[in-house]
């Protein structure tokens, strides 16, 4: 039996600071994935949306506000919550609804509005809260991206030009993106006159936060080939898996890793896209295209070895070598990532589907990856949350 | 200078004795695994259902595991100077507990004074301070 869905549509709101309700841009996504699809909301039968949780109420009970908005009609409905990864859990309940049989058609929804400035915990002295010791004592988001950009350093050898080579390959990818918030050819020159913010990384090393929303419409394959769209892009994997103890590594917002006297260590980044292999039964070496979680520069050569794309401590040679570019053997962020759009958390999963939905069906005009034919994105976020889905044709 | 009252900025979680200063953790009496912070009622290793633990100092001295700094002023509920002074930040390896420990880098310890790999030990600085409260923090610094 198949274990596949079909993405029918997608859509996305364009990513900034517009200053509007998340609902606004959710809905416009909405519709856009909806007339993508061919499909008409009242025949929509489930609506699972990513949680938002600086929007009040309304942003907690997402899945119910976008359907309302949307004009109420009976749908089933859900919302989650899952830090970065709300986007993926959202379309994993999708997943098993349409995989259990219970619905064929779901719409799959994710929008956010961010404040400006560092995102920070909420008032109020509370010591048995890691995320409020880390900003007692200054550790912002930053500084985690910064302590694991100088490990490369130090173990690979990996430089800040390296790290800047990114920026720019991203800035062109996302050049002719019309969803990207930033949509401006980066020098090496510009990404090293930016001000530092924790050494290594200067300000366009880090990304943004941004307003932005994007949509799914996915259905069983069934339902697929009766509306003539058999040959839709699908949705091989997804993988939402917990770390296993003890971390490798320092995890934000944490300030001490796990013990590892009586455990090993293991690796939570490298064991998400890992499960979601499993699951599809796809390698590593047939991927064509990948979106992944570049909150900075650095990261993003991180994701590159932990998608097993190449051998550990050698990503800064694969794109110094051209391979991660669009035009590469294996272009990696071709909508510009994050370093483009900036983050809009519960749409951001999504956001990364959307691109390889585009790219496996050849839409994605000036970024296109000729001949794509798997994509795999890769997510991490908050308290144990990631996520990597699996697209292929 | 006034003199002001010196407190920990958060109580139980670092101590000095008679060896210096040390972190207080706490060990899981079952399977060995440290804690800190030591707030901790279950034993988190999936192979361990220990409920029973004991306060101990973590070790004083580790390697830099990796580091960066602070250039623009945190947010709240971090307290700045005025005007704001960058400080480093050093994720130090114990090895005895085999975990990685985040903390400040004393004062004056820019990121050019370290590399990975090199020894450090933990002492108590200032985090901040009020017109009447200095509060105290762990702080790392290179082992002289
Ligand atoms: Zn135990």
């Amino acid at each position: 039996m198949s274990r596949d869905i079909a993405i029918l549509g997608v859509g996305m709101h364009p990513w900034g600071k517009w200053g509007r309700s998340f609902i606004d841009y959710g809905v416009a996504a909405a519709r856009a994935a909806l007339k993508d699809a061919g499909v008409a909301w009242r025949s929509v039968q489930f609506v699972s949306g990513a949680a938002t949780i600086r929007n009040g109420y309304p942003g907690q009970v997402a899945g119910a506000t976008f359907a309302q908005a949307l004009g109420w009609q009976g749908a089933q409905v859900n919302t989650s919550y899952a830090a970065c990864a709300s986007g993926a859990q959202a379309l994993a309940a999708a997943r098993s609804r349409i995989l259990s049989g219970e619905c064929e058609l779901a719409l799959v929804i994710g929008s956010d509005t961010t404040p400006k400035g560092f995102l920070a915990p909420a008032k109020g002295e509370r010591p048995d809260d890691p995320d409020w010791v880390r900003f007692r004592i200054g550790i912002t988001n930053p500084a985690y991206f910064a302590m694991y950009a100088r490990r490369r350093m130090a173990l690979y050898g990996d430089t800040v030009d390296d790290f800047a080579l990114v920026k720019i390959k991203n800035s062109e990818h996302g050049f002719g993106n019309p969803n990207a918030r930033y949509r401006k050819r980066f020098t090496a020159a510009e990404v090293a006159a930016s001000p530092m913010v924790a050494s290594p990384l200067r300000l366009m090393d880090v990304c943004a936060t941004s307003d932005g929303a994007a949509a799914l419409i996915v259905s069983s394959i069934d339902y697929a080939r009766r509306v003539g769209r058999g040959d839709a892009p699908r949705i091989a994997a997804i993988s939402t898996v917990t770390p296993t103890f003890a971390s490798a590594i320092i995890e934000m917002p944490d300030i001490a890793t796990d013990s590892a006297v009586a455990a090993t260590v293991h690796s939570f980044r490298a064991a998400l896209p890992a499960k979601a292999y499993e699951i599809s039964g796809i390698s590593p070496s047939d991927v064509s295209v990948a979106e992944v979680y570049d909150l900075s520069t650095a990261l993003e050569l991180d994701w590159i070895e932990d998608l097993q794309l190449c051998n550990r401590g050698e990503a800064a040679a694969l794109l110094r070598s051209g391979a991660t570019r669009v035009g590469g053997r294996i272009p990696v962020n071709p909508s510009g990532g994050l370093a483009c759009f900036g983050e809009a958390v519960p749409a951001q999963a999504l956001a990364q589907v959307c691109e390889l939905t585009w790219q496996l069906r050849g839409e994605a005009g000036a970024r296109q990856v000729e001949g794509a034919t798997v994509g795999i994105t890769a997510n991490q976020g908050l308290f144990g949350h990631g996520s990597t889905v699996i697209v292929k044709r | 200078m006034s003199a002001r009252v010196e407190r920990p900025f958060l109580e139980g979680w670092f101590a000095k004795d008679e060896a210096g200063a040390h972190l207080v953790g706490a060990r899981c009496t079952s399977c060995g695994t440290y804690y800190f912070p030591r707030q901790v009622r279950f034993c988190r290793n999936p192979a361990c259902e220990g409920e029973q633990f004991e306060d101990v100092p973590l070790s004083r001295r580790g390697r830099l595991w990796s580091f960066t700094d602070a250039c623009y002023q945190p947010p709240e509920p971090y307290i700045a100077a005025d005007p704001f002074v960058p400080f480093a930040i050093a994720a130090v390896e114990l090895e005895r507990e085999k975990m990685i420990v985040l903390g400040p880098v004393v004062q004056g310890v820019g990121v050019d004074a370290l590399t990975v790999g090199m020894p450090m030990e933990l002492v108590i600085g200032t985090l901040s301070e009020t017109p009447t409260e200095r509060h105290l923090v762990w702080q790392w610094k290179p082992v002289a």
